[in-house]
């Protein structure tokens, strides 16, 4: 079962027009500049767009063709919009049992009782939209839409009308809906931490059409998107918790690539993590190096040099397989002589935890 | 105090503001939905033709309607062939001038709370599986409350007052087409002040207590969202 839209959506100014397979489990983020049409595609998902024409099939439901289109109450959607959008004339609970009420009938999916405690609701069910912080009418949305009993979770940048604090305190709620849940999430956002964080699946829109989409890890490694060429290009390492140094207060992640080291606690052996490493932290030797403090250098074969024209190369080399991006400057990689299928040494200064 | 007749127009007046007010309630909510949410280019001849009794001087209004509803005229040309008598100078014939005089004050609040009350709840509310019929009473009624009871008191409280319609249309059967703004201007005539002032005070009181009544009930709400 996966999830298949092409859809166009023609107006003045603008055209929409995708064509996407999504993976029926995971979260699938929607990246692209303001504009690029990520909130129309997951609206068109919504069916709050009567004027798409399409295709629209959730494993073997017709949501959308020729010959359909599935109102959006019929449509088994959790929709979180980038406002909270509460209902204010309801306290939460009155908010969180409006679609419950309405629909619920499989009972395959979370109960009340669990959207509570997942996204820690117990405290607020009595209070009214007014009597909230930002994150929490937030969280309240987040919980509203998945006590209907969704198909399907559509996330508009939930996190975007948020400050830095009520992110943090937001985001860790949003790591549990994606280890706990078994429905697939759309996820739009411009942020690429959080889709570094949250994403499995990435598809990268731009004025309207979905450039290209596959696995987050491999998509953020691709030298030909403007990802890998802004300046803050970073790879995605997905790795499991082998070992934990209390001593130095270190954990040693495994990954094909082979052991990475990385500050951090509170993990359990064998928990699945990602960890993010930006490119102009790695730097690239011939041969390894011995005295050095950094922890983590892996042997590497360098696949792919992307470079703009300005004083910096992106280099992308692939630790047996798994692709990491390097950013080095042109006149390192002359002197090195970096060209594809050359046996380096990669040497990360700073890894970062990021789930 | 109030004499018999005074009686029989209160009980009038009363009967005509609440028929109107339930009439305007129907017909205007749709309207005032349709008007809230449409994207027509010419919607705003819809809204001019709606503000017109704001504007125009009730004895035109009431002139225009008695033309219309008369015998001679083609509602009353219709009512006739339908098999029912002319409707000049009878209480439908006051409900339906009423029910235009009175359209604005209706419309407009109504409308102005659809429209505030935006799109974006009846969306949530959609993708949460409620049906239109289904979200516009359980999400757009109650966020629309204020305006709702602000529309249905003004539009009671301005056919209660109404004079140069009801006398252009109704003419001043006692028992019938008699209102209380009528009978207090015969008494004026009449020079029978004594019992225009208990029909003046009568119907200031109502008025007042109707809107002391919207206000609390606006204010009640307003404390919830501030």
């Amino acid at each position: 079962m996966s999830i298949t839209a092409r859809l166009r959506l023609d107006r003045d100014d603008f055209t929409l027009d995708v064509d996407l397979l999504l993976p029926e489990r995971g979260v699938s983020a929607v990246f692209g500049p303001s504009g690029s049409g990520k909130t129309t595609l997951l609206r068109a998902v919504a069916g709050l767009e009567p004027r798409v024409r399409g295709e629209l099939c959730i494993g073997d439901r017709v949501w959308q063709d020729a010959a359909t289109f599935l109102p959006p109450h019929k449509r088994r959607v959790g929709y979180v919009f980038q406002e909270p959008s509460l209902f204010d004339h309801l306290d939460v609970r009155g908010n969180l049992e409006y679609g419950r009420k309405r629909r619920s009938l499989s009972g395959r999916g979370a109960s009340q009782d669990q959207v509570v405690e997942l996204l820690g609701l117990g405290s607020l069910l009595s209070r009214s939209p007014h009597q909230l912080s930002g994150g929490e009418k937030q969280r309240v949305a987040v919980g509203r839409a998945l006590a209907s009993d969704p198909l399907m979770l559509l996330l508009d940048e939930p996190l975007a009308a948020l400050d830095e604090e009520l992110k943090q305190e937001i985001l860790p709620y949003l790591d549990r809906l994606h280890r706990e849940l078994d429905i697939p999430v759309l996820y739009v956002s411009h942020s690429r931490y959080e889709v570094a964080r949250l994403a499995d699946h990435l598809a990268l829109l731009d004025n309207g059409k979905c450039k290209v989409a596959g696995p987050v890890e491999e998509i953020y490694a691709r030298l030909d998107l403007p990802l890998s060429r802004q300046s803050g290009a970073e790879s995605v390492i997905t790795a499991v918790v082998a070992e934990r140094d209390e001593r130095y207060g270190l954990l040693d992640l495994e990954f094909p690539g082979g052991r990475i080291a990385v500050t951090g606690t509170g993990l359990a052996r064998g928990e699945r993590v990602r960890v993010q490493v930006k490119a102009k932290d790695v730097s690239l030797t011939l041969t390894r190096q011995s005295d050095t403090s950094i922890l983590n250098i892996f042997p590497a074969v360098v696949e792919e040099l992307g470079g703009t024209g300005g004083p910096h190369v992106t280099v992308r080399v692939s630790l047996s397989g798994v692709p990491l991006l390097a950013r080095v400057t042109a006149k390192s990689a002359e002197a090195l002589e970096l060209a594809p299928g050359l046996p380096v040494f990669a040497q990360v200064k700073t890894v970062a935890l990021v789930r | 105090m109030f004499s018999p007749q005074d009686i029989a127009a209160l009980v009038t007046t009363l009967k005509l503001a609440t028929l109107t007010t339930v009439t305007l309630l129907i017909l205007g909510t749709p309207l005032a939905w349709w008007l809230a949410r449409t994207r027509w280019r010419f919607r705003f001849l819809i809204d001019a033709v709606i503000a017109l009794p704001l504007v125009l001087p009730p004895t035109v209004l009431g002139f225009y309607l008695l033309v219309a509803l008369g015998p001679r005229g083609p509602v009353g040309q219709l009512v006739e062939a339908l098999g029912g008598s002319s409707l000049a100078f009878s209480f439908t014939g006051l409900v339906i001038g009423s029910v235009i005089y009175s359209l604005p004050f209706v419309v407009q609040p109504l409308r102005d709370a659809f429209m505030a009350v935006g799109r974006r709840p009846l969306e949530a509310a959609a993708t949460l599986g409620a049906s239109p019929i289904d979200r516009f009473f359980t999400v757009a009624v109650p966020l629309a409350r204020p305006g709702i009871l602000t529309a249905c008191v003004l539009g009671f409280a301005h056919t209660m007052g109404e004079f140069g319609v009801v006398l252009m249309i109704g003419g001043n059967i006692p028992g019938k087409t008699r209102v209380a703004s009528i009978a207090i201007y015969d008494h004026v005539e009449a020079l029978e002040y004594a019992q225009a002032h208990w029909l003046a005070g009568g119907l200031l009181f109502v008025s007042f207590v109707l809107l002391v009544a919207v206000y609390a009930g606006n204010r009640r709400i307003s404390v919830v969202r501030p």
